[in-house]
């Protein structure tokens, strides 16, 4: 039997980028909370993840959504050492304000406002799209991080000639190319598996 | 006794034990074993499940050739050169890649306005000639990959069902999803970490 995509009715959707707390709704059915198996729960790595739509349906794959979430997580919150977590999150929402990924961008650029307290810089970000000015540091990742999410991708020397100009590391350097990476995975998926809802 | 996989990100990054970018990424030792994981994951899974193994192998390097890493496509097209039975699939695929080479990310934003933003660029479909080579459960699967890799902001419950007509499953969809989505990660990863592993050489020099 042929499998049908849920075409969900999303009245009033987000139109632009925004850092409010909109949702997000799926085209593909997630698996029923109460069908979740051993494996499942082992795949969603949290909990509480059963909560999520999103999560319910990736775990039809429970293997894959297991390693992705913890690569997830580390590049993310690991920040004993490297880049802020604010810069990571810079990153992220740079790739996803040049993929177009509404959703994405919500969710990160109000962990970047949250964790360098620039939320209007980051809101400039949205607004204005990758070459607003955001200062030179944060121009830099900025720029590296787009032209990592270029397809194909357009990063070189000078990239990381002008990162290393303000003052990141290698280490912190990697945490920009892992962080803006990561959201070329994130951004395929929640733009392809369904569609943002607004804010309550 | 399991033959330990060599880490994939290293391999086709050109980082060996030892040097400046190795120190690095052994600084972030949960990151490298959960990306190599995630490979693992989608390449040599325990339980294949909806999605062959030659369907992942033909989708992964059709997406490596449309982001142009020659090193990376071969790397996943391998498999087809060792097969007596499936190297026809290469020149296929090859044929493919050329004829779907585009520059991303482009597509429309929901009315509204970031419309200013929309960028047009091709709706890819494969040559009537490599549809029927390749069948349409694979044709379906290469078309979807070029939307994910091109242009994901045109994605649409309707190109979902595409998949489903053709008799990809639910499960199916939503690992063909992360394969291509994973891919497209780890090659930018690979590309970023060999740009910095030749600037770090440069500077020891």
């Amino acid at each position: 039997m042929t499998e049908h995509p849920i075409t969900p009715p999303v009245d009033n959707p987000p139109v632009t980028f925004t850092q409010a707390e909109i949702g997000w709704t799926p085209w593909l059915q997630p698996l029923a909370e109460d069908d979740l198996t051993e494996r499942h729960l082992k795949g969603l790595v949290e909990a509480a993840r059963a909560k999520s739509p999103y999560f319910r349906l990736l775990v039809r794959d429970p293997e894959v959504l297991e390693a992705r979430t913890k690569t997830d997580k580390d590049i993310f919150y690991n920040s004993r050492s490297g880049l802020p977590r604010a810069e990571r999150e810079l990153a992220a929402t740079a790739a996803s304000r040049y993929n177009g990924c509404i959703f994405c961008a919500s969710v990160h650029s109000r962990f970047a406002s949250h964790h360098s307290k620039r939320g209007e810089d980051v809101q400039k970000l949205l607004d204005e799209g990758v070459e607003a000015d955001l200062g030179e540091r944060w121009n830099a990742i900025v720029a590296a991080s787009v032209a990592l999410t270029a397809t194909p991708p357009i990063f070189g020397d000078e990239h990381i000639s002008r990162l290393s100009a303000a003052g990141l590391d290698e280490l912190e350097i990697a945490d920009v190319i892992h962080g803006a990476a990561f959201f070329n995975w994130a951004n395929r998926l929640m733009l392809s598996l369904g569609e943002p809802t607004p804010a309550n | 006794m399991t033959i330990a996989s060599p880490d994939i990100i290293d391999l086709l990054a050109g980082i060996t034990a030892g040097s400046a970018l190795d120190r690095i990424r052994t600084q972030r030792p949960e990151t490298r074993e959960q990306a190599q994981k995630s490979y693992l994951a989608l390449f040599q899974p325990t339980d294949f499940g909806d999605v062959s193994a030659a369907e992942r192998h033909a989708v992964a390097s059709f997406v490596a050739g449309l982001h142009r890493q020659p090193d990376i496509f071969e790397f996943y097209i391998s498999p087809f050169e060792e097969s007596g039975s499936d190297r026809w699939l290469i020149e296929v695929i090859k044929a493919e890649i050329g004829a779907g080479r585009a520059k991303g990310p482009y597509g429309q934003y929901p009315d509204g306005p970031l419309s200013g933003e929309n960028e047009t660029g091709p709706l890819y479909q494969l040559s009537p000639a490599s549809r029927e080579a390749l069948g349409p459960k694979l044709s379906a699967a290469l078309e979807h990959a070029h939307l994910l890799v091109f242009h994901p902001r045109d994605a649409s419950p309707r190109a979902l069902q595409a998949l489903l007509d053709v008799g990809w499953t639910t499960n199916g969809v939503v690992t063909l999803s992360q394969l291509v989505s994973f891919v497209a990660f780890q090659i930018r990863v690979i590309a970023g970490l060999a740009v910095l592993s030749t600037a770090a050489k440069r500077v020891a020099a």
